[in-house]
């Protein structure tokens, strides 16, 4: 029989936005959680790029919390840049506007870099202040189960068991309770990137001049390319309020296929000349690495069972597709409509499979399922080699062509790409390349 | 390039006695991969002298090795509560 404190309404394992959403959702409803983190403080083992999206989502339970928060810069510019060895193209969107649907530069914003240490610390202290017992330096190795029922969590330490009838893992990208409980597959190695990364300091004001930015205005850059050589991924270059954010994000399969390590292919990208002058006289702070699973749709856990829901990585809730890769806005959604599904169950008494299901239909309702459904066709679209090692080249390639100016009569831009992509990509391959990025991306 | 434990020398680790990490070297011999190798993103694997070499003290927790590793000779599991890596600036 378990005492009163090792009883609870709730159990949420790990303390990242996924953690702390639903610890706080399901405090501030009058139900007694525990928050359980392995590390010193929530956040010590978190790393993200990292731009947050969406930071309207928590807005309900905490109003105008960027203005307190430890948010960096609010993202009013995004840069996609494809590189090449030599050479890098731009697309380079800016906007102050505003329209109905809501603006970049005004509450709630569109998006808000942030460093997970900093801020996964200050969203559990939400959620302790809401009344959620937090507790860190601890564990979760298994689950306790009642037959096919969950009934609570085993920590590793003496007297480690803590009971409640739902518990909510959000335990990561490397989720071995989603496993444990059987509802998720040993993943393969393309079905997950490794991400590395280093924060440099560099102060504010050279940051706003360098980045054309305007006060606590923030820009995201995302590489494709030759960024990580041949391997399969990308890299990134994110502002915060005085460091930059800067990583490469590569596919474990393609890491090991090329025999190239992570941390020298993020010290290629520092030193590309493209990327080289923007990260100019900075310093090393901290350097990171996390797992991501990047496998969308087709690697989708079964996503709970009775007294069980899996949430954000845990769950594999990001969504990468390229030109997107957004992880805890979804983390955000997921905590949150696990905890509504909570108090449902708690109010009907009923912590059914059936119960916990609704959980799913929830997720359908809003855009974590529909964006990474909609977009299911992404991830083989990402990882096509040519959009690594052919197509980042030939655009820059192409706007070299069409820009040199050597005394020579000029061709129209239909010409020079065609004789740019003629003897690098067979018509063939183009076209069925082109099919793939349009029901990816575009259809 | 620069090397990895200078980057290293700048995370936070709290070294537990006991590794969370092991190996199965016997089904090591046999890899001719040597995936872990190149994966780790602390560069915790070596091979030196045809086996496999590794530590456990510097590493950031991020579970590739064991993903990565085909024969799945790598155990893995988080080390104890509280230690092991923090990140603070990241």
């Amino acid at each position: 029989m378990a005492t009163a404190e090792q009883q609870f309404d709730a159990i949420v394992v790990g303390a990242g936005p996924a953690g702390s959403s639903a610890a706080l959702a399901l405090a501030r409803s009058g139900l007694n959680v525990a928050l359980l983190e392995r590390g010193e403080y929530a956040g010590a083992k978190n790393v993200s790029g990292a731009a947050l999206y969406a930071p309207g989502l928590l807005a309900d339970l905490l109003p105008n919390y960027w203005e307190e928060a430890p948010v960096e810069r609010y993202l009013v510019r995004r840069v996609i840049t494809f590189l090449a060895e030599e050479a890098a193209l731009s697309i380079d969107f800016r906007t102050d506007s505003h329209d109905k649907s809501g603006s970049y530069s005004k509450p709630p914003y569109n998006g808000f870099t942030i460093l997970r240490p900093k801020f996964d610390r200050w969203l559990a202290g939400k959620a302790e202040q809401a009344g959620a017992l937090l507790i860190t330096s601890t564990v979760v190795d298994d689950l306790l189960y009642e037959q096919e029922q969950v009934v609570g969590v085993r920590c590793r330490r003496d007297d480690g068991d803590l009971y409640a009838p739902i518990v909510i893992a959000a335990d990561g990208a490397n989720s071995f309770l989603a496993k444990k409980a059987g509802l998720q597959h040993e993943f393969r190695a393309d079905e997950m990137t490794l991400g590395v990364k280093e924060v440099l300091r560099l102060d504010a004001h050279t940051i706003e001049e360098r980045f054309n930015l305007t006060g606590d205005q923030g820009m995201t850059n995302e590489y494709l390319g030759y960024a990580t050589g041949e391997v399969k991924g990308g890299g990134f270059l994110y502002t915060n309020h005085d460091t930059l954010s800067i990583g490469v994000v590569v596919q474990i399969a393609s890491l090991a296929e090329k025999r190239v390590k992570a941390y020298d292919l993020l010290d290629q990208f520092k030193h590309h000349p493209a990327v080289a002058p923007l990260v100019r006289d900075s310093v090393t702070l901290e350097y990171s690495a996390h797992m991501i699973p990047e496998g969308g749709w087709a690697m989708l856990p079964q996503l709970s069972r009775a007294g069980l829901m899996v949430v954000g990585d845990a769950a594999g809730f990001v969504f990468a597709a390229g030109l997107f890769l957004e992880g805890m806005n979804f983390a955000i959604a997921s905590g949150l409509a696990a905890a509504a599904t909570a108090q449902q169950a708690h109010t009907d008494h009923d912590f059914s499979a059936a119960s916990m299901a609704r959980y799913r239909k929830r997720l359908e309702e809003n855009f974590v399922l529909q964006d990474l459904k909609k977009f299911r066709h992404a991830p083989a679209f990402v990882n096509n080699e040519r959009l690594q090692n052919v197509y980042p080249a030939l655009f820059c390639q192409t706007a070299e062509n069409l820009f040199r100016s050597n005394g020579t009569p000029r061709r129209k831009l239909g010409r020079v790409m065609l004789d740019t992509i003629r003897g690098n990509v067979p018509l063939r391959t183009l076209l069925r390349d082109g099919w793939q990025a349009g029901r990816a991306l575009f259809f | 390039m620069q090397p990895i434990e200078e980057r290293l020398e700048l995370v936070r680790f709290k070294v537990d006695k006991q590794p969370h990490i092991r190996l199965n070297r016997e089904l090591c011999k046999e890899c001719d991969t040597t995936a872990c190798v190149y994966v780790c993103p602390a560069g915790l694997f070596e091979l030196l002298g045809g086996e496999m070499h590794f530590s456990y003290e510097h590493c950031l927790e991020c579970g590739t090795c064991y993903v990565a590793c085909e024969r799945k000779a790598i155990e893995w599991e988080y080390p104890r509560g509280g230690w092991g890596v923090s990140f603070r600036a990241s």
